[in-house]
């Protein structure tokens, strides 16, 4: 089964009607037909359309994305799943909605970077253009704003990472809630700060709002632990929201955890922490029960990576554990969480193959 | 087109059986011949794209485009002109629906799109099989043990006796009669052909499973009904009731005889071999080619005639690759000619014409006792071709 967007809020009395009418189409529905005059019509699954396409820096850009059904609503900081035919076949990937919730046009953005070995990115900076048509997936994420605001915030933010802030920024300024508010963010030069003109028009706006941008192609890296008290003194005393690439998030994590701060560091990571060498894991071999395909997978390697490798054919969607297309029951055997390190294995408990290696041999029926 | 005759005739049956042409190959040539056929389709796979995608879609989208002119001239089914028109039409969108969109999506053969509503698990069709039985005995059991005496289902359907291999039966005198009402009513055959009576007299089916599936086809049937017989026709008003009862009836039944006529050209046409299953017994990857390739023959035609059988006219084809997009069918078939011209093998291959009624001679020629296999043509060579 291939992933598919989420179920747009219909008004009842339409799905009413459109039930009332399947007899008219069956085996197809009613939808099938609406779509040939508005594909953003579909009550199955909701999909949006791409409004206006903003450059934000020369490898960024923002997507105003106009949604087929009035818009659910998300929380600032979180992300939506968003699906795209690249090249014929259907990608999905996580980006943060970099929009505020209560837009008046009803539209949500995000704001991808352009990662040159990807699939999807090439496709949304380069060469997508208004009017295309992409599916939306659920919205996600605990990376959050809690209620009530804390009195005083940090951000340190990195690259892309400045995304999920952007958005509670925005919520920020609308809530007037910008009194006490530090924001540290590093990009390599100043043409690659994403939202550059916005933030400052934001620190200008607040006086409350302190924003450091660090460039680390001339200044060098953003080190926590030897720069943060100089730029806020006062960090410890403050909630901070941190996103940007692992080695940063790694190091703020640290840094907070010496000084036993750990609760008050909220952090987003884009990227699961999976890859790289076997690791901790044992690793061990993998059974694909419906297709027969056996499968060497080292403790570093996903299930569903080391099944493709050997030529099973496996669902996916996001690859990065978020959207449960690549879930299959595990007959028996032990998996490690990538990201977490946890190991786990009751027969029946189903796995996403994306994010788990094998502890051992494994059985899994996919 | 060259042909050999087969053995002469002997009293001893096993003798008119004609040479395999799978016996003449050592297992290294099957071997050889198996990495070639896997060759191409992992190329056309790694080049599937926006063309593939834009070909799926347009049918879809014809199809579509096709129901609703076709529905609307039919609510004016009272007029002559109307109802044929609208018949017409909506014949041609029940066979695209059935042949190029339905049967090849619920292959997989669109699965590499990703997309979820373009899906062999979510794909359902106007036709009286459900997805699930259908994708089992077709799918699995007939794309699997294809012509396998005794194990492919879909030798005869469990009805005919369409190879002299078959023992014969005085059921089977009344077959050329039989077949006419399959014709008519091929989609219900076929769903009732998917519960595999043998294994439930057998008793290997459990009762819940055939339970399940009598409730598949009851839903299947309600709705069909529901749809051909009462909503459209009440849409069509009381005068034109009954006009739009019988052109959705003729639809349904242009449609079944076609699909009989292309399924039946597919592998009971004289030239396609059967096996037994001593044959095939430890068959490897290679040798499962080679099986599809004896045991289907193709129907030469217009690009439309490919497009209204589903591609299906590319049985040899679609056989060696029941996986792959339908449109690349007719690319790749010089490289499969070009194959069993190298390997002296043969490529089944006739008009419409010639290959159904080859098929109906043997129908009827079988409804009687004995019977030989027909001569089978030789190796393909490619100067003969054209």
């Amino acid at each position: 089964m291939a992933e598919t967007g989420a179920r747009p809020k219909v008004p009842a009395w339409r799905l009413r009607v459109l039930r009332g009418l399947r007899s008219f189409f069956t085996p197809l529905l009613p939808d099938d037909y609406l779509e040939l005059v508005n594909p953003l019509w579909s009550t199955q699954e909701l999909r949006g359309r791409v409004e206006r396409i903003e450059p934000e820096t020369g490898d960024a850009v923002t997507l105003h994305i106009k949604p087929g059904w009035e818009w659910t609503g998300h929380e600032p900081g979180q992300y939506l799943r968003i699906g795209v035919q690249v090249d014929g076949k259907h990608h999905w990937r996580a980006y943060s909605l970099t929009s505020d919730p209560g837009r008046p046009d009803g539209q949500i953005s995000i704001t991808p970077k352009l990662q040159e070995t990807g699939a999807v990115s090439p496709f949304l900076v380069r060469h997508a253009r208004p009017g295309a048509i992409v599916r939306l997936g659920g919205v996600e994420g605990t990376f959050t704003l809690p209620d009530p605001l804390p009195r005083r915030l940090l951000f340190v933010s990195a690259g892309s990472g400045i995304t999920p802030v952007m958005s509670m920024l925005r919520a920020l300024d609308r809530r007037r809630a910008m009194d006490d508010v530090v924001h540290v963010h590093s990009a390599r030069s100043a043409d690659d700060v994403i939202f550059g003109p916005r933030l400052r028009a934001l620190a200008e706006r607040h006086p409350g709002f302190t924003l450091h941008v660090r460039l680390t192609g001339e200044q060098g890296r953003f080190v926590a632990a030897e720069h943060l008290d100089a730029l806020c003194p006062d960090w410890r005393e403050r909630e901070t929201f941190a996103c940007g690439p692992a080695a940063l998030l790694d190091a703020l994590s640290d840094h907070w955890e010496a000084e036993g701060l750990t609760e008050r560091l909220h952090m987003e990571r884009f990227q699961p922490v999976i890859g790289g060498g076997a690791g901790d894991g044992a690793g061990g071999s993998v059974r694909f029960a419906r297709s027969g395909v056996e499968a060497d997978c080292d403790g570093g390697t996903p299930i569903l990576v080391a099944g493709e490798e050997a030529g099973a054919e496996l669902p996916f969607g996001c690859r990065m554990g978020i959207c449960h297309t690549c879930a299959g029951r595990l007959c028996s055997g032990q998996v490690r969480d990538l990201r977490t390190g946890e190991i786990s294995g009751r027969a029946g408990e189903t796995v996403r193959t994306c994010v788990n290696a094998a502890e051992g041999p494994v059985e899994i029926d996919l | 087109m060259a042909t050999t005759t087969a053995t002469p005739s002997t009293a001893d049956h096993a003798a008119h059986e004609p040479q395999s042409p799978l016996a003449r190959l050592t297992d290294e040539q099957i071997e050889e011949l198996g990495r070639e056929f896997a060759a191409i389709h992992d190329e056309v796979f790694a080049e599937l794209g926006d063309r593939d995608a834009r070909y799926i879609r347009s049918m879809i989208d014809l199809h579509r485009r096709l129901v609703v002119g076709a529905r609307v001239m039919l609510l004016f089914s009272r007029h002559r002109p109307a109802w044929i028109a609208g018949t017409a039409a909506l014949s041609l969108a029940k066979i695209l629906e059935n042949m190029e969109i339905g049967h090849n999506v619920m292959h997989g053969q669109w699965d590499w799109m990703n997309d979820p509503q373009i899906h062999s698990s979510t794909w359902d069709w106007d036709s009286a099989s459900t997805a699930e039985a259908w994708k089992h005995s077709h799918n699995f059991v007939h794309h699997t043990y294809t012509n396998i005496r005794g194990k492919d289902r879909d030798l005869g359907y469990e009805i005919m006796r369409i190879d002299p291999n078959q023992k014969w039966h005085p059921v089977y005198l009344a077959q050329p009669l039989y077949n006419l009402v399959l014709m008519a009513f091929f989609e219900w055959g076929v769903a009732f052909h998917d519960l595999d009576f043998e294994a439930i007299r057998r008793g290997e089916k459990p009762m819940s499973q055939v339970k399940k599936e009598l409730k598949g086809m009851g839903v299947k049937a309600r709705t069909q009904i529901v749809k051909d017989y009462l909503a459209f026709p009440a849409l069509s008003g009381r005068k034109g009731f009954k006009s739009t009862v019988k052109a959705n009836f003729t639809a349904n039944v242009i449609r079944n005889v076609w699909a009989h006529a292309i399924i039946f050209c597919g592998h009971f046409p004289d030239q396609t071999y059967t096996f037994s299953k001593e044959e095939t017994e430890d068959e490897t990857r290679g040798g499962f080619y080679v099986r599809q390739l004896l045991g289907a023959a193709n129907i030469e035609g217009s690009a439309l005639f490919h497009v209204l059988s589903g591609n299906l006219g590319y049985q040899v084809e679609h056989h060696l690759y029941p996986d792959m997009p339908s449109s690349r069918y007719s690319e790749i078939a010089p490289r499969v000619k070009a194959l069993c011209e190298r390997y002296e093998l043969p490529y089944n291959s006739g008009r419409l014409g010639k290959q159904w009624g080859s098929v109906m001679r043997t129908i009827a020629r079988l409804a009687f006792p004995g019977g030989h296999p027909r001569p089978k043509p030789g190796p393909y060579r490619s100067a003969d071709d054209d």
